[in-house]
């Protein structure tokens, strides 16, 4: 029977196929799904900030996109997978309300998306689809099986990417 | 070094902050009493320290569909400050205001959002008021802007000003009932030094 992992915010876990994984709700924060298509090993990355490197309390590896990144990786390859054949999705990333410019937030989700990608980039594993920005909330669900990312929000139909 | 830290809060300080959140709670309750002409009757806030994954639980679900009210603080305390109740809460609240039913729960009118942005006003502008009375600290709230989405994602963006501090959050629950039961949910989010201007204006 293949059962369904729930990742919380600040969170990741991984998810070998058929099982699936899911998050809910996110906004600002961005969800990172990977996979290794050759044996169904994946996993969900929630992060909520860019850049660990600019924050002193930063033991919770799992809020940041590149200490986020680098660790689903080392578990995925654990369980075996092989990094050179890992592909990503991402979702998230929103600005939830009009005006958070206060400095240290001004375009939290913005930053999070590009730091991902710029993670993702460096490590050489392409972003095959993304759904982000925008003003809306986002719950996902990934299958490592077959690499569908399913993204839910209030008032709008059911996407998959 | 600032004295707060979230993660390893000491229990004095914690006790402090739980008190100014039900004064704080309790005069915002005055005030929506006031402003519904209703006799609001308030149970006593429940305060928490939470971890980012339990904050949307401790509400109902991070799918849970609810209307968030934020607005930015200056002044002498710098920071944010959340208001979150469901939106069928929500939705009672304005029909209250406004003397008629909401015309539709799904999708709150241009009236009604405004209506419920003035309730958001009231509602967190009493509960600074209280803090900055008790505290004698200068606050000036922002304009709030208001957001109706899942629970998850409005609370990202407190938890992402949480998590530049720490990886706890702290909440306050507030419950007032007429007929039904409205259920509240303050977060009030300063930096790390206004924690510290918070505590030592009481004296600690």
């Amino acid at each position: 029977m293949s059962k369904m992992i729930k990742v919380g915010m600040a969170d990741l876990k991984l998810c070998i196929s058929p099982d699936s994984i899911t998050t809910l709700g996110l906004g600002s924060c961005v969800g990172i799904a990977l996979r290794d298509p050759k044996t169904g090993v994946g996993g969900l990355a929630h992060i909520m900030l860019p850049d660990s490197t600019k924050i002193r309390n930063n033991a919770n590896v799992a809020k940041f996109a590149d200490t986020g990144i680098m660790e689903l990786i080392k578990q995925m390859e654990k369980a075996g997978a092989v990094k050179s054949r890992i592909v990503a999705k991402i979702a998230g990333g929103a600005q939830m309300f009009a005006f958070q410019n206060k400095s240290d937030m001004a375009g939290i989700g913005q930053r999070n998306v590009e730091c991902t990608k710029l993670k993702l980039k460096e490590l050489r594993i392409p972003i095959l689809a993304e759904d982000t920005g925008l003003n809306y909330g986002r719950t996902v669900e990934f299958y490592p099986e077959n690499g569908d990312f399913i993204i839910k929000s209030v008032g709008k139909p059911i996407k998959k990417i | 070094m600032p004295k707060v830290d979230l993660d390893n809060m000491d229990n004095i300080y914690f006790d402090v902050l739980k008190e100014l959140g039900n004064i704080g709670a309790g005069n915002a309750t005055t005030s929506l009493s006031q402003m519904l002409q209703i006799k609001v009757d308030m149970k006593v806030p429940k305060v928490e320290l939470l971890n980012f994954h339990e904050v949307g639980e401790a509400m109902g679900g991070e799918e849970l569909v609810m209307a968030g009210i934020y607005l930015l603080v200056e002044g002498d305390i710098t920071g944010s400050m959340m208001f979150l109740l469901q939106k069928k809460s929500a939705g009672v609240l304005v029909s209250r205001l406004m003397g008629m039913p909401v015309s539709d729960e799904d999708n709150f009118s241009e009236m009604e959002i405004s209506a419920l942005k003035e309730i958001g006003n009231i509602i967190t502008g009493s509960y600074l008021n209280a803090l900055s009375s008790l505290t004698n600290l200068k606050i000036f709230p922002s304009i709030p802007d208001l957001c109706i989405d899942m629970a998850g994602a409005i609370l990202s963006v407190p938890a992402i000003e949480f998590g530049i501090m720490g990886d706890k959050i702290l909440l306050i629950e507030t419950a007032f009932t007429d007929d039904s039961e409205l259920n509240g949910y303050f977060i009030l989010i300063p930096d790390l030094q206004s924690y510290d201007k918070i505590l030592g204006a009481l004296g600690m």
